[in-house]
Protein backbone atom coordinates (compact mmCIF):
# COMPACT_ATOMS: atom_id res chain seq x y z
CA UNK A 1 0.00 0.00 0.00
CA UNK A 2 1.23 3.39 -1.16
CA UNK A 3 1.69 6.59 1.70
CA UNK A 4 -1.14 8.63 -0.28
CA UNK A 5 -4.10 6.39 -1.93
CA UNK A 6 -6.53 8.39 -3.91
CA UNK A 7 -10.23 6.29 -3.77
CA UNK A 8 -13.65 7.31 -4.83
CA UNK A 9 -14.27 9.07 -1.15
CA UNK A 10 -11.21 11.26 -0.70
CA UNK A 11 -11.53 12.14 -4.62
CA UNK A 12 -14.72 13.59 -3.70
CA UNK A 13 -13.36 15.71 -0.80
CA UNK A 14 -10.88 16.49 -3.05
CA UNK A 15 -13.45 17.87 -4.99
CA UNK A 16 -15.53 19.69 -2.49
CA UNK A 17 -12.58 21.46 -0.89
CA UNK A 18 -12.13 25.18 -1.50
CA UNK A 19 -9.25 24.86 -2.93
CA UNK A 20 -10.08 23.16 -5.75
CA UNK A 21 -11.66 24.97 -8.42
CA UNK A 22 -13.46 23.55 -11.42
CA UNK A 23 -11.35 24.21 -14.70
CA UNK A 24 -12.04 27.64 -15.96
CA UNK A 25 -12.01 26.69 -19.77
CA UNK A 26 -14.70 24.09 -19.18
CA UNK A 27 -17.06 26.81 -17.65
CA UNK A 28 -16.59 29.41 -20.62
CA UNK A 29 -16.75 27.05 -23.33
CA UNK A 30 -20.22 26.06 -22.12
CA UNK A 31 -21.20 29.34 -21.78
CA UNK A 32 -20.23 30.45 -25.10
CA UNK A 33 -22.45 27.94 -26.61
CA UNK A 34 -25.91 29.69 -27.83
CA UNK A 35 -27.56 26.14 -27.82
CA UNK A 36 -25.38 23.28 -25.94
CA UNK A 37 -26.71 20.09 -27.52
CA UNK A 38 -24.20 17.60 -26.48
CA UNK A 39 -26.04 18.79 -23.22
CA UNK A 40 -29.41 17.22 -23.84
CA UNK A 41 -30.60 14.01 -23.47
CA UNK A 42 -30.64 13.88 -27.32
CA UNK A 43 -27.05 14.98 -27.49
CA UNK A 44 -25.69 12.87 -24.96
CA UNK A 45 -26.72 9.94 -26.34
CA UNK A 46 -25.48 10.71 -30.28
CA UNK A 47 -21.86 11.87 -28.12
CA UNK A 48 -21.62 8.22 -26.76
CA UNK A 49 -22.96 6.11 -30.50
CA UNK A 50 -20.26 8.92 -31.66
CA UNK A 51 -18.05 7.61 -28.69
CA UNK A 52 -18.50 3.69 -29.02
CA UNK A 53 -18.00 3.99 -32.72
CA UNK A 54 -14.45 5.59 -32.45
CA UNK A 55 -13.55 3.18 -29.75
CA UNK A 56 -14.31 -0.09 -31.67
CA UNK A 57 -12.92 1.19 -34.71
CA UNK A 58 -10.21 3.35 -34.02
CA UNK A 59 -7.70 0.60 -32.48
CA UNK A 60 -7.71 -1.77 -35.75
CA UNK A 61 -7.55 1.48 -38.65
CA UNK A 62 -4.80 2.68 -36.27
CA UNK A 63 -3.30 -0.73 -36.75
CA UNK A 64 -3.63 -1.35 -39.82
CA UNK A 65 -2.43 2.28 -40.61
CA UNK A 66 0.50 1.22 -38.89
CA UNK A 67 1.07 -2.29 -40.14
CA UNK A 68 1.13 -0.45 -43.69
CA UNK A 69 3.49 1.91 -42.48
CA UNK A 70 5.95 -0.83 -41.79
CA UNK A 71 5.95 -2.07 -44.66
CA UNK A 72 6.10 0.90 -46.73
CA UNK A 73 9.43 1.56 -44.77
CA UNK A 74 10.64 -1.84 -45.10
CA UNK A 75 10.05 -2.03 -49.01
CA UNK A 76 11.77 1.97 -49.15
CA UNK A 77 14.54 0.89 -47.10
CA UNK A 78 15.06 -2.37 -49.92
CA UNK A 79 16.03 0.23 -52.40
CA UNK A 80 15.35 -0.91 -56.13
CA UNK A 81 15.12 -4.60 -55.13
CA UNK A 82 13.17 -4.87 -51.91
CA UNK A 83 9.67 -6.00 -51.45
CA UNK A 84 7.08 -3.97 -53.45
CA UNK A 85 5.75 -1.02 -51.19
CA UNK A 86 1.43 -0.82 -50.06
CA UNK A 87 1.23 1.14 -53.72
CA UNK A 88 2.69 -1.31 -55.99
CA UNK A 89 0.44 -3.95 -54.44
CA UNK A 90 -2.74 -2.20 -54.98
CA UNK A 91 -2.08 -1.53 -58.46
CA UNK A 92 -1.35 -4.65 -59.06
CA UNK A 93 -4.19 -6.24 -57.32
CA UNK A 94 -7.00 -3.72 -59.37
CA UNK A 95 -5.29 -5.06 -62.40
CA UNK A 96 -5.27 -8.35 -61.27
CA UNK A 97 -9.13 -8.45 -59.97
CA UNK A 98 -10.13 -6.34 -62.77
CA UNK A 99 -10.27 -9.89 -64.99
CA UNK A 100 -10.70 -12.67 -62.06
CA UNK A 101 -11.86 -15.59 -64.29
CA UNK A 102 -9.74 -15.51 -67.53
CA UNK A 103 -8.92 -18.70 -68.86
CA UNK A 104 -5.79 -19.14 -71.03
CA UNK A 105 -5.56 -22.64 -71.03
CA UNK A 106 -4.06 -25.10 -68.07
CA UNK A 107 -1.29 -22.87 -66.36
CA UNK A 108 -2.70 -19.71 -66.81
CA UNK A 109 -6.23 -19.20 -65.25
CA UNK A 110 -7.55 -15.75 -63.27
CA UNK A 111 -7.46 -15.71 -59.82
CA UNK A 112 -10.49 -16.35 -58.86
CA UNK A 113 -10.32 -19.58 -60.74
CA UNK A 114 -7.63 -20.08 -58.17
CA UNK A 115 -9.45 -19.37 -55.47
CA UNK A 116 -12.14 -21.38 -56.48
CA UNK A 117 -9.47 -24.80 -56.86
CA UNK A 118 -8.34 -24.42 -53.78
CA UNK A 119 -11.63 -24.19 -51.92
CA UNK A 120 -13.03 -26.90 -53.84
CA UNK A 121 -10.22 -29.23 -53.04
CA UNK A 122 -10.44 -27.71 -49.34
CA UNK A 123 -14.53 -28.49 -49.19
CA UNK A 124 -14.01 -31.91 -50.62
CA UNK A 125 -10.83 -33.19 -48.57
CA UNK A 126 -12.95 -32.02 -45.91
CA UNK A 127 -15.99 -33.61 -47.05
CA UNK A 128 -14.33 -37.34 -47.13
CA UNK A 129 -12.68 -36.34 -43.73
CA UNK A 130 -16.65 -35.57 -42.26
CA UNK A 131 -18.02 -38.05 -43.62
CA UNK A 132 -15.51 -40.67 -42.09
CA UNK A 133 -14.27 -39.16 -39.32
CA UNK A 134 -18.07 -38.09 -37.48
CA UNK A 135 -19.21 -41.43 -37.47
CA UNK A 136 -15.58 -42.81 -36.13
CA UNK A 137 -16.07 -39.83 -33.43
CA UNK A 138 -19.21 -41.22 -32.25
CA UNK A 139 -18.24 -44.28 -31.91
CA UNK A 140 -15.20 -43.59 -30.13
CA UNK A 141 -16.69 -41.54 -27.81
CA UNK A 142 -19.53 -44.20 -27.08
CA UNK A 143 -17.35 -47.06 -26.36
CA UNK A 144 -14.80 -47.22 -24.24
CA UNK A 145 -13.32 -50.15 -25.78
CA UNK A 146 -13.15 -48.89 -29.45
CA UNK A 147 -11.97 -45.28 -27.74
CA UNK A 148 -9.03 -47.75 -26.21
CA UNK A 149 -7.93 -49.55 -29.66
CA UNK A 150 -7.79 -46.02 -31.43
CA UNK A 151 -6.13 -43.76 -29.13
CA UNK A 152 -2.42 -44.80 -29.28
CA UNK A 153 -2.82 -45.21 -33.34
CA UNK A 154 -4.63 -41.38 -33.43
CA UNK A 155 -2.14 -40.07 -30.63
CA UNK A 156 1.23 -41.38 -33.10
CA UNK A 157 -0.64 -40.27 -36.14
CA UNK A 158 -2.05 -36.80 -35.41
CA UNK A 159 1.27 -34.65 -34.99
CA UNK A 160 2.98 -35.74 -38.70
CA UNK A 161 3.36 -33.12 -40.78
CA UNK A 162 0.27 -33.03 -43.16
CA UNK A 163 3.14 -32.64 -46.33
CA UNK A 164 4.29 -35.82 -45.28
CA UNK A 165 1.10 -37.81 -46.40
CA UNK A 166 1.85 -36.17 -49.74
CA UNK A 167 4.32 -39.08 -51.13
CA UNK A 168 2.11 -41.30 -49.78
CA UNK A 169 -0.78 -40.10 -51.57
CA UNK A 170 1.29 -39.74 -54.78
CA UNK A 171 2.25 -43.39 -54.60
CA UNK A 172 -0.73 -45.19 -53.97
CA UNK A 173 -3.10 -43.17 -56.60
CA UNK A 174 -0.67 -42.07 -59.05
CA UNK A 175 -2.27 -38.34 -59.67
CA UNK A 176 -1.78 -35.14 -58.01
CA UNK A 177 -5.40 -34.71 -57.89
CA UNK A 178 -6.38 -37.39 -55.43
CA UNK A 179 -2.89 -36.78 -53.89
CA UNK A 180 -4.03 -33.48 -52.66
CA UNK A 181 -7.13 -34.48 -51.28
CA UNK A 182 -6.08 -36.85 -49.33
CA UNK A 183 -3.49 -34.60 -47.84
CA UNK A 184 -6.46 -32.39 -46.64
CA UNK A 185 -8.75 -35.28 -45.41
CA UNK A 186 -5.66 -36.88 -43.44
CA UNK A 187 -4.93 -33.70 -41.79
CA UNK A 188 -8.01 -32.17 -40.82
CA UNK A 189 -9.98 -35.62 -40.18
CA UNK A 190 -8.45 -35.46 -36.71
CA UNK A 191 -9.87 -32.71 -34.99
CA UNK A 192 -13.06 -34.34 -36.31
CA UNK A 193 -12.87 -37.27 -34.84
CA UNK A 194 -11.56 -35.78 -31.62
CA UNK A 195 -13.68 -33.34 -31.16
CA UNK A 196 -16.69 -35.84 -31.65
CA UNK A 197 -15.80 -38.26 -29.33
CA UNK A 198 -14.86 -35.62 -26.82
CA UNK A 199 -18.25 -34.13 -26.94
CA UNK A 200 -19.98 -37.87 -27.01
CA UNK A 201 -18.29 -38.62 -23.76
CA UNK A 202 -19.24 -35.50 -22.40
CA UNK A 203 -23.21 -35.88 -22.62
CA UNK A 204 -24.41 -34.30 -19.44
CA UNK A 205 -25.81 -37.74 -16.94
CA UNK A 206 -29.05 -35.74 -16.52
CA UNK A 207 -29.65 -36.19 -20.21
CA UNK A 208 -29.25 -39.25 -20.07
CA UNK A 209 -31.36 -40.09 -17.50
CA UNK A 210 -34.11 -38.39 -18.40
CA UNK A 211 -33.54 -41.05 -21.85
CA UNK A 212 -33.70 -44.06 -19.03
CA UNK A 213 -36.60 -42.91 -17.51
CA UNK A 214 -38.47 -41.77 -20.63
CA UNK A 215 -37.43 -45.27 -21.68
CA UNK A 216 -36.52 -43.79 -25.43
CA UNK A 217 -35.28 -46.11 -28.28
CA UNK A 218 -31.86 -46.23 -29.33
CA UNK A 219 -32.35 -44.15 -32.65
CA UNK A 220 -34.73 -41.52 -30.57
CA UNK A 221 -31.53 -40.98 -27.75
CA UNK A 222 -29.13 -40.30 -31.02
CA UNK A 223 -31.48 -37.97 -32.70
CA UNK A 224 -33.10 -36.28 -29.87
CA UNK A 225 -30.50 -36.66 -26.64
CA UNK A 226 -26.51 -37.37 -28.49
CA UNK A 227 -26.45 -35.68 -31.69
CA UNK A 228 -27.87 -32.19 -30.43
CA UNK A 229 -25.42 -32.41 -27.26
CA UNK A 230 -22.74 -33.58 -29.40
CA UNK A 231 -23.19 -31.07 -31.97
CA UNK A 232 -21.50 -28.10 -30.63
CA UNK A 233 -18.34 -29.85 -29.63
CA UNK A 234 -18.65 -31.57 -33.43
CA UNK A 235 -18.84 -27.80 -34.86
CA UNK A 236 -15.84 -26.63 -33.18
CA UNK A 237 -14.04 -29.92 -34.44
CA UNK A 238 -15.17 -28.64 -37.61
CA UNK A 239 -13.74 -25.37 -37.51
CA UNK A 240 -10.70 -26.46 -36.62
CA UNK A 241 -10.60 -28.84 -39.39
CA UNK A 242 -11.59 -26.76 -41.99
CA UNK A 243 -8.73 -24.03 -40.39
CA UNK A 244 -5.76 -26.76 -40.57
CA UNK A 245 -7.33 -27.63 -44.59
CA UNK A 246 -7.19 -24.55 -45.62
CA UNK A 247 -3.10 -24.20 -44.21
CA UNK A 248 -2.43 -27.30 -46.20
CA UNK A 249 -3.92 -26.68 -49.12
CA UNK A 250 -1.52 -23.72 -50.33
CA UNK A 251 1.57 -25.68 -49.16
CA UNK A 252 0.06 -29.11 -50.65
CA UNK A 253 -0.88 -27.57 -54.50
CA UNK A 254 2.65 -25.29 -54.57
CA UNK A 255 4.04 -29.21 -54.51
CA UNK A 256 1.25 -30.64 -56.73
CA UNK A 257 0.83 -27.82 -59.00
CA UNK A 258 -1.87 -27.50 -61.75
CA UNK A 259 -4.10 -24.81 -60.51
CA UNK A 260 -4.86 -23.59 -57.07
CA UNK A 261 -3.55 -20.43 -54.67
CA UNK A 262 -1.24 -22.72 -53.44
CA UNK A 263 0.31 -23.21 -57.38
CA UNK A 264 -0.25 -19.87 -58.10
CA UNK A 265 2.06 -18.59 -55.50
CA UNK A 266 4.89 -20.90 -56.91
CA UNK A 267 4.37 -19.83 -60.63
CA UNK A 268 4.28 -16.26 -59.80
CA UNK A 269 7.57 -16.85 -57.55
CA UNK A 270 8.79 -18.61 -60.65
CA UNK A 271 7.77 -15.12 -62.44
CA UNK A 272 9.63 -13.16 -59.86
CA UNK A 273 6.10 -11.66 -59.53
CA UNK A 274 6.50 -10.38 -55.42
CA UNK A 275 3.70 -8.10 -56.12
CA UNK A 276 1.30 -10.97 -56.52
CA UNK A 277 3.39 -13.32 -53.77
CA UNK A 278 2.07 -10.97 -51.33
CA UNK A 279 -1.41 -10.32 -52.89
CA UNK A 280 -1.54 -14.16 -52.64
CA UNK A 281 -0.87 -13.92 -49.09
CA UNK A 282 -3.37 -11.58 -48.35
CA UNK A 283 -6.39 -13.97 -50.26
CA UNK A 284 -5.11 -17.00 -48.64
CA UNK A 285 -5.69 -14.69 -44.82
CA UNK A 286 -9.31 -13.09 -46.34
CA UNK A 287 -10.79 -16.36 -47.43
CA UNK A 288 -9.38 -17.85 -44.24
CA UNK A 289 -10.68 -15.53 -41.95
CA UNK A 290 -14.03 -15.69 -43.99
CA UNK A 291 -14.68 -19.01 -43.80
CA UNK A 292 -13.84 -18.72 -40.12
CA UNK A 293 -16.27 -16.26 -39.31
CA UNK A 294 -18.88 -17.95 -41.26
CA UNK A 295 -18.11 -21.39 -39.33
CA UNK A 296 -18.79 -19.32 -36.04
CA UNK A 297 -22.17 -17.69 -36.79
CA UNK A 298 -23.18 -21.35 -37.74
CA UNK A 299 -21.79 -22.83 -34.44
CA UNK A 300 -23.79 -19.76 -32.69
CA UNK A 301 -26.95 -21.34 -34.38
CA UNK A 302 -26.82 -24.34 -32.57
CA UNK A 303 -25.43 -23.53 -28.97
CA UNK A 304 -28.47 -23.24 -26.78
CA UNK A 305 -26.59 -22.19 -23.30
CA UNK B 1 -52.97 -53.41 5.09
CA UNK B 2 -51.85 -54.00 1.12
CA UNK B 3 -49.21 -51.77 0.03
CA UNK B 4 -48.54 -50.92 -3.54
CA UNK B 5 -45.11 -50.03 -3.16
CA UNK B 6 -43.08 -52.17 -0.91
CA UNK B 7 -39.61 -52.01 -0.27
CA UNK B 8 -38.05 -54.75 1.63
CA UNK B 9 -34.63 -54.77 3.79
CA UNK B 10 -33.27 -52.56 0.81
CA UNK B 11 -29.42 -52.09 1.22
CA UNK B 12 -27.25 -50.28 -1.41
CA UNK B 13 -23.51 -50.15 -1.33
CA UNK B 14 -21.64 -48.27 -3.93
CA UNK B 15 -17.97 -48.47 -5.38
CA UNK B 16 -16.00 -45.84 -5.31
CA UNK B 17 -12.11 -44.69 -4.91
CA UNK B 18 -11.97 -45.28 -1.45
CA UNK B 19 -13.43 -48.86 -1.30
CA UNK B 20 -16.95 -49.28 -0.50
CA UNK B 21 -19.57 -47.09 0.45
CA UNK B 22 -22.32 -48.31 2.29
CA UNK B 23 -25.04 -45.66 1.46
CA UNK B 24 -28.36 -47.05 2.30
CA UNK B 25 -29.09 -50.15 4.89
CA UNK B 26 -32.37 -51.71 6.06
CA UNK B 27 -34.50 -49.62 4.59
CA UNK B 28 -38.41 -51.21 4.58
CA UNK B 29 -41.09 -49.29 3.65
CA UNK B 30 -44.66 -49.96 2.39
CA UNK B 31 -46.19 -47.17 0.53
CA UNK B 32 -50.55 -46.97 0.10
CA UNK B 33 -51.87 -45.96 -3.26
CA UNK B 34 -52.30 -42.41 -3.37
CA UNK B 35 -50.09 -41.79 -0.51
CA UNK B 36 -48.06 -38.89 -0.46
CA UNK B 37 -44.69 -39.77 1.58
CA UNK B 38 -41.93 -37.08 1.99
CA UNK B 39 -38.32 -38.45 2.21
CA UNK B 40 -36.54 -35.39 4.89
CA UNK B 41 -32.91 -35.82 6.38
CA UNK B 42 -29.64 -33.87 6.34
CA UNK B 43 -27.87 -33.80 2.81
CA UNK B 44 -25.60 -36.87 2.07
CA UNK B 45 -28.18 -39.37 4.07
CA UNK B 46 -29.55 -41.16 0.80
CA UNK B 47 -32.63 -39.59 0.29
CA UNK B 48 -31.86 -39.26 -3.66
CA UNK B 49 -30.30 -42.63 -3.65
CA UNK B 50 -33.68 -44.10 -2.15
CA UNK B 51 -35.77 -42.06 -4.78
CA UNK B 52 -32.95 -43.16 -7.77
CA UNK B 53 -33.77 -46.87 -6.42
CA UNK B 54 -37.41 -46.78 -6.42
CA UNK B 55 -37.12 -45.41 -10.17
CA UNK B 56 -35.06 -47.88 -11.44
CA UNK B 57 -32.14 -45.39 -12.17
CA UNK B 58 -29.94 -47.91 -9.67
CA UNK B 59 -30.44 -51.40 -8.43
CA UNK B 60 -30.19 -52.17 -5.32
CA UNK B 61 -27.10 -54.14 -3.74
CA UNK B 62 -29.48 -56.55 -1.85
CA UNK B 63 -32.93 -56.55 -1.27
CA UNK B 64 -36.43 -55.68 -3.18
CA UNK B 65 -38.73 -53.15 -4.56
CA UNK B 66 -41.99 -54.17 -5.40
CA UNK B 67 -44.53 -51.90 -7.66
CA UNK B 68 -47.94 -53.36 -7.50
CA UNK B 69 -46.79 -57.00 -6.31
CA UNK B 70 -43.95 -56.52 -9.48
CA UNK B 71 -40.19 -55.92 -8.78
CA UNK B 72 -38.90 -52.65 -9.87
CA UNK B 73 -35.86 -53.58 -12.43
CA UNK B 74 -35.09 -50.58 -14.34
CA UNK B 75 -37.02 -47.55 -15.26
CA UNK B 76 -40.55 -47.65 -16.40
CA UNK B 77 -43.41 -45.08 -17.66
CA UNK B 78 -45.30 -45.98 -15.02
CA UNK B 79 -43.17 -44.27 -12.45
CA UNK B 80 -42.14 -40.53 -13.46
CA UNK B 81 -39.22 -38.47 -12.45
CA UNK B 82 -38.88 -34.89 -11.59
CA UNK B 83 -35.50 -34.15 -11.09
CA UNK B 84 -33.44 -31.96 -9.00
CA UNK B 85 -32.35 -29.37 -11.89
CA UNK B 86 -35.05 -30.25 -14.21
CA UNK B 87 -32.85 -31.74 -16.58
CA UNK B 88 -35.17 -30.41 -19.86
CA UNK B 89 -33.53 -31.02 -23.35
CA UNK B 90 -32.37 -27.35 -23.94
CA UNK B 91 -32.90 -27.87 -27.97
CA UNK B 92 -36.07 -28.76 -27.55
CA UNK B 93 -38.95 -26.19 -26.73
CA UNK B 94 -41.41 -27.06 -23.56
CA UNK B 95 -43.64 -28.64 -25.77
CA UNK B 96 -40.97 -31.17 -27.64
CA UNK B 97 -39.31 -31.83 -24.06
CA UNK B 98 -42.99 -32.64 -22.66
CA UNK B 99 -43.94 -34.56 -26.49
CA UNK B 100 -40.86 -36.95 -26.66
CA UNK B 101 -42.56 -38.09 -23.16
CA UNK B 102 -46.46 -38.44 -24.56
CA UNK B 103 -44.56 -39.96 -27.78
CA UNK B 104 -42.67 -42.66 -26.16
CA UNK B 105 -45.39 -43.73 -23.93
CA UNK B 106 -49.01 -43.40 -25.74
CA UNK B 107 -47.13 -43.07 -29.36
CA UNK B 108 -47.96 -46.86 -30.19
CA UNK B 109 -51.17 -46.63 -30.19
CA UNK B 110 -52.74 -42.94 -30.39
CA UNK B 111 -52.29 -40.80 -33.40
CA UNK B 112 -50.50 -37.97 -33.54
CA UNK B 113 -53.31 -35.20 -32.73
CA UNK B 114 -54.07 -37.35 -29.66
CA UNK B 115 -50.71 -37.04 -28.48
CA UNK B 116 -50.49 -33.06 -28.82
CA UNK B 117 -53.44 -32.68 -28.02
CA UNK B 118 -51.93 -34.53 -24.35
CA UNK B 119 -48.84 -32.52 -24.12
CA UNK B 120 -51.00 -29.41 -24.53
CA UNK B 121 -53.21 -31.03 -21.54
CA UNK B 122 -50.09 -31.58 -19.26
CA UNK B 123 -48.74 -28.19 -19.85
CA UNK B 124 -52.01 -26.71 -19.39
CA UNK B 125 -52.16 -28.58 -15.80
CA UNK B 126 -49.03 -26.70 -14.60
CA UNK B 127 -49.83 -23.25 -15.91
CA UNK B 128 -47.84 -23.10 -18.88
CA UNK B 129 -49.68 -22.38 -21.86
CA UNK B 130 -48.59 -19.37 -22.61
CA UNK B 131 -44.50 -20.21 -22.97
CA UNK B 132 -45.72 -24.07 -24.90
CA UNK B 133 -43.06 -23.12 -27.74
CA UNK B 134 -40.61 -21.25 -25.87
CA UNK B 135 -36.84 -23.17 -25.32
CA UNK B 136 -35.53 -23.74 -21.57
CA UNK B 137 -33.21 -21.16 -21.50
CA UNK B 138 -35.78 -18.17 -22.63
CA UNK B 139 -37.86 -19.41 -19.63
CA UNK B 140 -37.88 -19.07 -15.88
CA UNK B 141 -36.62 -21.80 -13.26
CA UNK B 142 -39.83 -21.82 -11.44
CA UNK B 143 -41.28 -22.51 -15.27
CA UNK B 144 -38.63 -24.64 -16.14
CA UNK B 145 -39.45 -27.11 -12.76
CA UNK B 146 -43.12 -27.14 -14.38
CA UNK B 147 -42.60 -28.48 -17.62
CA UNK B 148 -40.19 -31.01 -15.43
CA UNK B 149 -43.47 -31.86 -13.77
CA UNK B 150 -45.81 -31.65 -16.72
CA UNK B 151 -43.59 -34.24 -19.04
CA UNK B 152 -43.63 -36.68 -15.66
CA UNK B 153 -47.41 -36.34 -15.47
CA UNK B 154 -47.76 -36.29 -19.19
CA UNK B 155 -46.83 -40.28 -18.85
CA UNK B 156 -49.42 -40.55 -16.64
CA UNK B 157 -47.65 -42.31 -14.19
CA UNK B 158 -49.17 -44.39 -11.13
CA UNK B 159 -45.90 -43.27 -9.02
CA UNK B 160 -44.36 -39.80 -9.68
CA UNK B 161 -41.06 -39.39 -7.76
CA UNK B 162 -39.91 -35.98 -7.04
CA UNK B 163 -36.14 -35.13 -6.36
CA UNK B 164 -36.12 -32.01 -4.46
CA UNK B 165 -38.16 -30.15 -7.16
CA UNK B 166 -38.35 -26.97 -5.93
CA UNK B 167 -35.01 -26.87 -4.16
CA UNK B 168 -33.20 -24.07 -6.69
CA UNK B 169 -35.99 -21.91 -6.19
CA UNK B 170 -36.92 -18.94 -4.37
CA UNK B 171 -39.48 -19.12 -1.43
CA UNK B 172 -42.39 -17.43 -3.37
CA UNK B 173 -42.13 -19.58 -6.73
CA UNK B 174 -41.92 -22.63 -4.45
CA UNK B 175 -44.96 -21.73 -2.50
CA UNK B 176 -46.66 -21.39 -5.61
CA UNK B 177 -45.46 -24.55 -7.07
CA UNK B 178 -46.32 -26.45 -3.87
CA UNK B 179 -50.11 -25.18 -4.09
CA UNK B 180 -49.82 -26.65 -7.66
CA UNK B 181 -48.61 -29.81 -7.05
CA UNK B 182 -51.21 -30.37 -4.36
CA UNK B 183 -53.90 -29.48 -6.73
CA UNK B 184 -52.29 -32.14 -9.34
CA UNK B 185 -51.87 -34.68 -7.28
CA UNK B 186 -55.37 -34.57 -5.85
CA UNK B 187 -56.95 -34.30 -9.41
CA UNK B 188 -54.51 -37.24 -11.20
CA UNK B 189 -54.63 -39.19 -7.65
CA UNK B 190 -50.56 -40.17 -8.00
CA UNK B 191 -48.87 -41.83 -5.71
CA UNK B 192 -45.88 -39.69 -4.48
CA UNK B 193 -42.86 -39.63 -3.35
CA UNK B 194 -41.24 -36.40 -3.34
CA UNK B 195 -36.88 -35.75 -1.40
CA UNK B 196 -36.95 -32.68 0.51
CA UNK B 197 -34.75 -30.66 3.12
CA UNK B 198 -37.61 -28.38 3.30
CA UNK B 199 -39.38 -28.84 6.97
CA UNK B 200 -42.75 -26.93 6.09
CA UNK B 201 -42.65 -28.65 2.30
CA UNK B 202 -42.76 -31.79 4.27
CA UNK B 203 -45.36 -31.12 6.50
CA UNK B 204 -47.59 -29.17 4.08
CA UNK B 205 -47.74 -31.41 1.65
CA UNK B 206 -47.49 -35.23 2.73
CA UNK B 207 -49.30 -37.69 4.36
CA UNK B 208 -46.67 -39.35 5.83
CA UNK B 209 -43.04 -38.12 6.59
CA UNK B 210 -39.88 -39.90 6.52
CA UNK B 211 -37.01 -39.47 8.18
CA UNK B 212 -33.87 -40.64 7.64
CA UNK B 213 -30.87 -40.77 9.71
CA UNK B 214 -27.47 -39.18 8.57
CA UNK B 215 -25.12 -41.47 6.07
CA UNK B 216 -23.41 -43.45 6.10
CA UNK B 217 -25.80 -46.08 6.57
CA UNK B 218 -28.58 -43.88 6.61
CA UNK B 219 -31.66 -45.81 7.33
CA UNK B 220 -35.19 -44.84 8.53
CA UNK B 221 -34.83 -43.43 11.99
CA UNK B 222 -38.81 -42.28 12.22
CA UNK B 223 -41.91 -42.06 10.57
CA UNK B 224 -44.30 -39.35 10.92
CA UNK B 225 -48.41 -39.34 10.04
CA UNK B 226 -49.19 -36.06 9.27
CA UNK B 227 -53.26 -36.30 9.54
CA UNK B 228 -53.93 -32.75 9.17
CA UNK B 229 -57.22 -32.29 7.13
CA UNK B 230 -56.96 -31.94 3.05
CA UNK B 231 -57.24 -29.51 1.36
CA UNK B 232 -54.88 -27.60 3.37
CA UNK B 233 -54.28 -24.09 3.22
CA UNK B 234 -50.62 -22.71 4.20
CA UNK B 235 -52.11 -19.38 5.94
CA UNK B 236 -54.54 -21.17 7.61
CA UNK B 237 -51.81 -23.68 8.98
CA UNK B 238 -49.86 -21.30 10.13
CA UNK B 239 -52.67 -20.81 12.59
CA UNK B 240 -52.80 -24.59 13.27
CA UNK B 241 -51.43 -25.75 16.74
CA UNK B 242 -51.27 -29.20 15.26
CA UNK B 243 -49.58 -28.19 12.26
CA UNK B 244 -46.72 -26.89 14.78
CA UNK B 245 -46.77 -29.57 16.79
CA UNK B 246 -45.70 -31.47 13.42
CA UNK B 247 -42.99 -29.09 12.41
CA UNK B 248 -41.50 -29.50 15.95
CA UNK B 249 -41.78 -33.07 15.69
CA UNK B 250 -39.54 -33.25 12.29
CA UNK B 251 -37.43 -30.75 13.56
CA UNK B 252 -36.33 -31.94 16.68
CA UNK B 253 -35.09 -35.43 14.98
CA UNK B 254 -33.56 -33.82 12.44
CA UNK B 255 -31.60 -31.14 14.85
CA UNK B 256 -31.48 -32.62 18.31
CA UNK B 257 -31.59 -37.09 17.12
CA UNK B 258 -29.49 -36.95 14.54
CA UNK B 259 -27.79 -33.37 14.27
CA UNK B 260 -25.38 -33.62 11.37
CA UNK B 261 -21.81 -33.07 12.85
CA UNK B 262 -20.53 -29.44 11.33
CA UNK B 263 -17.93 -30.92 8.87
Amino acid sequence: MSAVTINENSLKDIMNSPDTTPLPAAVSVAEARPTPFLQTERGLAFAEAIGKFFRAVLPPILGIALFILLWQMVSVSGGESGLPGPAKTWESAKLLFADPFYDNGPNDKGIGWNILHSLYRVGAGFGLAALVGIPLGFMIGRFQFLSGMASPIISLLRPVSPLAWLPIGLYVFKETEPASLWVIFISSIWPIILNTAAGVSRVPQDYLNVARVLNLSEWKIFTRILFPSVLPHLMTGIRLSIGVAWLVIVAAEMLTGGTGLGFWVWDEWNNLNVEHILIAIFIVGIVGLLLEQVLVMIANRFNYE
Amino acid sequence: MHSYLHIDNAKMVFDTKKGKFTALTDINLDVKQGEFIALIGHSGCGKSTLLNLVAGLTEPTQGVLLLSDKEIKGPGPERGVVFQNHSLLPWLTCFGNVYLAVERVFGAKEPKSKLKERTQAALELVGLSHAIHKHPNEISGGMKQRVGIARALAMEPKVLLLDEPFGALDALTRAGLQDELMRIVKETQATTLMVTHDVDEAVLLSDRIVMMTNGPSATIGEILEVDLPRPRDRLKLAENPAYHHLRGQVLEFLYQKHLKKAA
